[in-house]
């Protein structure tokens, strides 16, 4: 286990700087900033439509921003060094694979079991050997706690198991990142508890991530870092106990309250 | 004597042509699956121009009727000098009709799938064929099993058609012994049984490729 780094210290692993994005009429995304260094777990929180899920998505370019750009460890995602020349698919794709994704919905692949699932991206697109990417895979399997299911389809599990084999697959490319997308939300509740704990698992170990979540308790224990968003502004962020017991903000307050409501 | 016994002591010709019948609609439901998922990739190109020429040719095949196909094929290439057998028109006939409903179904299976699996083959950084062939096509395989074993079955119907361009396939070879013999009841019976007989054993193929694929879906 690597010893939690000071986070002014460590290296910045992405940057967004001026995100915005509108669908048609609608501005989802205003003049986002966001810094995420190595190790650090980074939660974003805010009320539904508050764009959160959006931004998420545009930090690997799954959506196209409208303006700003995004740098990983100093490569410029979607546009190229060169000017405002957008990447082409085999750019973007060489990217995204530094990038490990968690979806609300799993998004698993339906037809290949467990294992294959988490060896696809290593094996087709990284190209990595394939003895060593299934040691690896299997590996990752017991680590999420479901090496039993490796030959199952997706089809077989439940929701926390899948989540847990989306965690895994995500892993399995060795990104420098993790994103989470509300990783969570479609579990039923008593499922919730196994996805967090291996989330927690990673955050302890030093794996940077930025994690959309609705899970407030595993923000104020885990995050290293909260970032509150509204209507498509980033409101206020900072440490969680701070955020937590001390929001700066009426806008952050009244969404506490709502949540220590429930 | 009894029909039946005539059609029995000429079983060679209606084996024969029933052979022709399965090795035709075999080859043609293959190669129209084969074609067609290329044309369904075009149908759901990101070019425009490739999306419409593909349009153009499902929504053309699906308007022709495939006996005047078969006509135009085997009377009609000839005066451009392009010159086949029956069996050989008769086939490209059945290959060129069908292929565009095996992409217009493979393309419907496409279009239901769910979004985040795609997205998800994007994530992980699939991109162009591999995305397609990895990710895409697999599924959009298992969901069409019963869509593409419905086709099969049209083929084998569609090719007793080809009589008409004396393709000694099944639907000839009865008519060839009951014009011989005049036993017309007992030999179109024995051969709606062999046409039967097929697809049921289709229907089975279907049915178990499908309890394969419902674990994968």
């Amino acid at each position: 286990m690597t010893p939690p780094m000071d986070a002014a210290e460590a290296p910045v692993v992405l940057t967004a700087h001026g995100v915005s994005k509108s669908f048609g009429t609608n501005t989802v995304l205003t003049d986002m900033e966001l810094t995420v260094r190595k190790g650090e777990t980074v939660c974003l929180l805010g009320p539904s439509g508050s764009g959160k899920s959006t931004f998420l998505r545009c930090l690997n370019w799954l959506e196209e921003p409208d303006a700003g750009f995004i740098v990983l460890k100093g490569q410029r995602i979607g546009i190229r060094p060169s000017g405002n020349i957008v990447m082409n698919d085999k750019e973007l794709a060489a990217i995204r694979t530094r990038i490990g994704m968690v979806f609300q919905h799993f998004a698993l692949w339906p037809h290949l079991t467990v294992l294959d699932n988490v060896m696809a991206a290593p094996i087709h697109v990284q190209r990595r050997d394939r003895a060593e990417v299934r040691r690896e895979a299997e590996a990752l399997l017991q680590r999420v706690g479901i090496a039993d299911k490796a030959g199952q389809y997706p089809a077989r599990l439940s929701g926390g198991q899948k989540q847990r084999v989306g965690i895994a697959r995500a892993l399995a490319m060795k990104p420098d990142l993790l994103l989470f997308d509300e990783p969570t939300s479609a579990l039923d509740p008593e499922l919730v508890g196994e996805v967090l704990a291996v989330m927690k698992d990673l955050a302890r170990e030093g794996m940077t991530m930025v994690v959309v979540t609705h899970e407030m308790a595993f923000a104020r224990d885990v995050a290293s870092r909260v970032v509150f968003l509204d209507q498509g502004r980033i409101v206020e962020s900072g440490a969680p106990e701070e955020f937590f017991t001390r929001p700066k903000t009426d806008r952050a307050r009244q969404f506490l309250l709502r949540y220590s409501a429930q | 004597m009894n029909g039946f016994a005539i059609v029995w002591d000429s079983r060679d010709v209606l084996l024969s042509g029933f052979a022709n019948t399965i090795t035709l609609s075999a080859i043609a439901a293959v190669v129209s699956l084969v074609l067609g998922t290329f044309l369904a990739m075009a149908l759901m190109a990101r070019s425009k121009a490739a999306r419409i020429a593909a349009t153009l040719y499902v929504d053309a095949m699906r308007c022709v009727p495939f006996l005047l196909l078969a006509y135009l094929i085997y009377y009609g290439l000839p005066s451009f000098g392009i010159r086949m057998s029956n069996w050989t028109s008769g086939l490209i006939a059945l290959i060129v009709y069908n292929v565009a409903y095996m992409a217009e179904l493979l393309r419907a299976a496409w279009v239901n799938l769910p979004k985040e699996s795609i997205e998800a083959g994007h994530a992980f950084g699939f991109h162009g064929l591999k995305l397609v062939r990895r990710i895409i096509l697999p599924p959009v395989f298992f969901a069409a099993v019963p869509m593409i074993g419905n086709q099969t079955i049209q083929i084998i119907k569609d090719s007793a058609f080809l009589t008409i361009i004396a393709v000694a396939e099944l639907t000839q070879a009865a008519m060839a012994i009951q014009t011989t013999y005049f036993v017309p009841f007992a030999s179109f019976v024995a051969a709606i049984a062999l046409y039967w007989i097929t697809c049921m054993a289709i229907e089975t193929g279907v049915a178990f490729v499908g309890r394969v694929a419902k674990a994968r879906q």
